[in-house]
């Protein structure tokens, strides 16, 4: 595939070490680590040869816990403590859990996000999913042989604010360096787009264990280029096996059920439900706890027929995201279906029937995230090879705005706009003398501010009192390239200004991560000190191998003087980055990147200066060459 | 290249209403590929500090200068000609009127579930929206009348709403 030519020349020149960087797909139901190997994305297998780690925590009383086919079997047999699906509670408090009479956990309703009562204590959703990715970092260690230098994360696109700093926090209470959190159709469009040299507008439904997310791309010239994305965080497999459970107790007339009959029934209906991928009829049998037999045939058309709801919920989100990238399905190339639940005949032909095409099945839809994702960490690492190039352009997939007089939304940055991105707006005081504002910064798309979900509330204190009116306030929101906001409020007149990373509302705050990272120790086989001194000591061998590349290519754009400190600096942090004290580490990597602050920003604007020195090949290769200007000045 | 110049210079490209689509996206994205935070995820701080800042501020530029709409704002402002305000104190009475007449057959339409009808209003309003683009683009490229092109853009923030509104009814329709 021909692809944008961005490597300075000279800029690769020296040849660097292979950097171990993995994709990370955490699901509902199972999750999976990747990496680039030989230029192959392949999927890393644990010691047993399985691709897949079940999604399942289970907590055990001595403060222990088993993950993946060790807690999956233990599910029926200990239903309050093995934790399933923790990713629909992430950063959800327990009003937002759609059937959690349902469940066998205890839950702990504590502010922000749920928390759940086991019998090793409260677990938080990210204490769970770190326990997840910990384990999934512990096998790549094993198997790439040393520290990694970051992970890309996956996460459904119609994610918001709130599940996604959840992830993030998840990462880091693993020890997992994030390179970037990753969209989960977009991850799909990469593996399937670099495979296939896809050129167009491509869709991407993606129907997992508990989330549905679509979104529409435009592929071209080694660019992914997101035009909108949409989705429910809320929806998926999990919801089929439901549908399943409930039809059983109804077709068999049972009794109402104990927790650990529940989860026998539940494992049949899931079992019942990849049985009919591939046959018309299964058997769900079995003999409960209470004494009750159970004995049933569920039929494709019945499944079909009690999913149907389901299955039309999910069009929903296609049509809207059609509309907001402003095309018709006739403009669609292709489908490429991604998650274990698109496996379903009645959704393949849902999406068959809507798009007027037959979908793509080609990936295996349980892998071909992760495997997109590993071939971006790979490219983020800095591990591509020449030519090797491509470039993402995401997009938000909810708006994000504040709330104004009379609890109305004021939308600041709307929906499926390109990250990064930012966006300032002005307001005012509405009484004399006013000299504090509140900040309530919400997510959604409805007008009230009841309707949407508040990520974060904050004051503005010290403005001068004036009159109503008066008063300047300028908002300004931030969204950096993983999709996370921070937003910071100045008064222009004064100058008064606050901030905050859209955080502490409802997500766990630093100090609480610190906490658990602590009580962990205990119990993981894992020594944080020794993992901390690891990192740092990554950390420095990146940034050294990047000032040196820098050096190498701009080495002109630097006096004498500035050189000879970066020079010193260096020599510091290569000492420093080979003897075991983390703090020394820090100081001498704190002082490079303070003395090669400016030098960066020349950098930075030398490549931008050049960006257009080569277009005349290229636009003349195109036939849109209208204009002819002369050389960048 | 500066980070405050304007949106037309940090693509070089000439301010005027009239744009070559295609190459603005080449541009758009020959500078995103430069700047981009993916291109400096594993890179010191300084580095990931600045290309943030940069892509921001090229996205801004691209989504200002995409839209038509936008795009004559901006020229607008860059030549410090005030907009006006949006209310229709300032519209000629004829317009209000054909724009009311406009609202009353979408709703019209929209109660009697006529998606068919509403299409046809929708590719109308939009060949009417194509000749007032030609029109803004003489006003404001060629005989640089800054005023009656201010007052031509007022109406088509209007006829855009008006656009909107058409789509929520077909949705409406199909739902």
């Amino acid at each position: 595939m021909a692809l944008l030519q961005i490597v300075e020349p000279g800029e690769s020149a020296a040849p660097h070490e292979h950097r171990l960087a993995v994709g990370i797909d955490l699901g509902t139901t199972n999750s999976l680590v990747a990496t680039v190997r030989s230029g192959l994305a392949v999927v890393l297998r644990d010691e047993l040869g399985r691709p897949l780690l079940p999604s399942v925590v289970r907590y055990l009383a001595d403060g222990s816990s088993e993950v993946g086919y060790e807690a999956q079997a233990g599910q029926a047999l200990d239903p309050r403590n093995t934790i399933g699906s923790v990713k629909r509670f992430m950063g959800r408090g327990i009003a937002d859990i759609a059937g959690r009479e349902a469940m066998p956990y205890v839950f702990d309703d504590a502010p922000g996000m749920l928390r759940i009562d086991t019998a090793g204590g409260l677990k938080s959703p990210v204490e769970v999913s770190a326990d997840i990715l910990r384990t999934l970092r512990l096998r790549a260690e094993a198997s790439l042989g040393g520290a990694l230098l970051g992970a890309v994360i996956t996460v459904p696109a119609y994610f918001d604010e709130a599940q996604r700093q959840a992830t993030k926090d998840a990462a880091k209470l693993a020890g997992l360096p994030v390179l970037r959190l990753l969209n989960e159709p977009t991850a799909a469009a990469i593996a399937y787009g670099l495979d296939n040299s896809a050129e167009g507008i491509y869709a991407v439904y993606d129907l997992g264990g508990g989330t549905f997310d679509i979104s529409i791309l435009k592929l071209s010239r080694g660019i992914f280029e997101v035009l909108a994305t949409g989705g429910d965080s809320a929806l998926g497999g999990d919801d089929f096996d439901h549908r399943i459970f409930c039809w059983i107790l109804e077709a068999a007339k049972l009794r109402p059920l104990s927790v650990e009959d529940a989860s026998v029934l539940l494992a049949r209906a899931r079992e019942a439900k990849e049985y009919l991928t591939c046959h018309g009829v299964a058997p769900i049998s079995g003999r409960l706890n209470s004494g009750e037999v159970v004995d049933l045939q569920l039929s494709t058309e019945i499944f079909a027929e009690i999913t149907q709801t389901l299955v039309a919920k999910t069009m929903q989100p296609v049509k809207k995201a059609l509309r907001d990238a402003g095309l018709s399905v006739s403009d669609v190339k292709g489908v490429v279906m991604v998650g274990g639940s698109t496996r379903m005949p009645q959704v393949q032909r849902a999406v068959g029937k809507f798009f007027r095409q037959d979908p793509l099945n080609n990936l295996d839809p349980d892998k071909v995230v992760a495997l997109g994702a590993a071939t971006q960490a790979n490219l983020l690492a800095g591990n591509r090879a020449a030519g090797d190039d491509w470039l993402l352009l995401d997009v938000i997939p909810l708006s994000l705005g504040l709330e104004t007089m009379g609890g109305l939304v004021e939308k600041i940055i709307p929906r499926n706009s390109t990250i990064p991105t930012a966006r300032a707006q002005e307001f005012t005081t509405f009484r004399d003398g006013q000299t504090a504002l509140a900040i309530q910064v919400v997510q959604g798309e409805r007008e009230l501010v009841s309707d949407c979900r508040s990520l974060a509330r904050f004051e503005l204190r010290g403005i001068p009192p004036l009159v109503a009116g008066a008063a300047r306030i300028r908002v300004s929101f931030q969204v950096d390239a993983d999709g996370l906001l921070a937003v910071s409020a100045r008064e222009q007149t004064s100058g008064v200004e606050a901030s905050i990373v859209v955080k502490p509302s409802y997500g766990l705050s630093d100090d609480e991560i610190a906490t658990m990272l602590k009580d962990s120790l205990a119990h993981v086989k894992d020594d944080a000190l020794q993992r901390a001194l690891k990192e740092s000591q990554v950390d420095a061998r990146r940034l050294l191998e990047a000032v040196r590349a820098a050096l190498a290519a701009d080495a002109d754009l630097l006096a004498a003087d500035e050189r000879a400190r970066v020079d010193s600096d260096i020599a510091r942090l290569e000492s420093a980055a080979l003897a075991d004290n983390r703090r020394q580490i820090m100081l001498a990597m704190d002082d490079l990147e303070a003395d090669t602050k400016d030098f960066a920003a020349r950098r930075m604007d030398k490549s931008i200066r050049r960006a257009f020195a080569g277009r005349h090949i290229n636009e003349l290769e195109g036939d849109s060459v209208a204009a002819k200007t002369g050389e960048v000045a | 290249m500066d980070f405050n110049s304007d949106h037309f210079s940090l693509f070089e490209l000439p301010p005027t209403f009239r744009m070559d689509a295609a190459l603005l996206d080449g541009r758009y994205l020959e500078m995103q590929s430069r700047v981009h935070p993916d291109r400096f995820a594993s890179a010191g701080k300084a580095d990931r500090r600045l290309s943030l800042q940069w892509a921001t501020r090229v996205n801004e530029a691209y989504q200002t200068l995409k839209k038509p709409l936008s795009r004559a704002s901006y020229l607008l402002h860059l030549a410090d000609h005030d907009l006006g305000s949006e209310n229709n104190a300032a519209m000629p009475a004829d317009f209000l009127v054909e724009q009311m007449e406009w609202r009353e057959a979408v709703a019209e339409a929209r109660t009697a579930g006529e998606h068919h009808e509403l299409e046809h209003l929708h590719h109308r309003l939009q060949r009417e929206i194509g000749e007032r683009y030609d029109e803004l683009a003489v006003l404001l490229d060629d005989r640089r009348d800054l005023e009656q092109a201010a007052d031509r853009l007022r109406r088509l923030m209007f006829i855009e709403k008006l656009l909107i509104e058409i789509d929520d009814a077909m949705v409406a329709c199909e739902e």
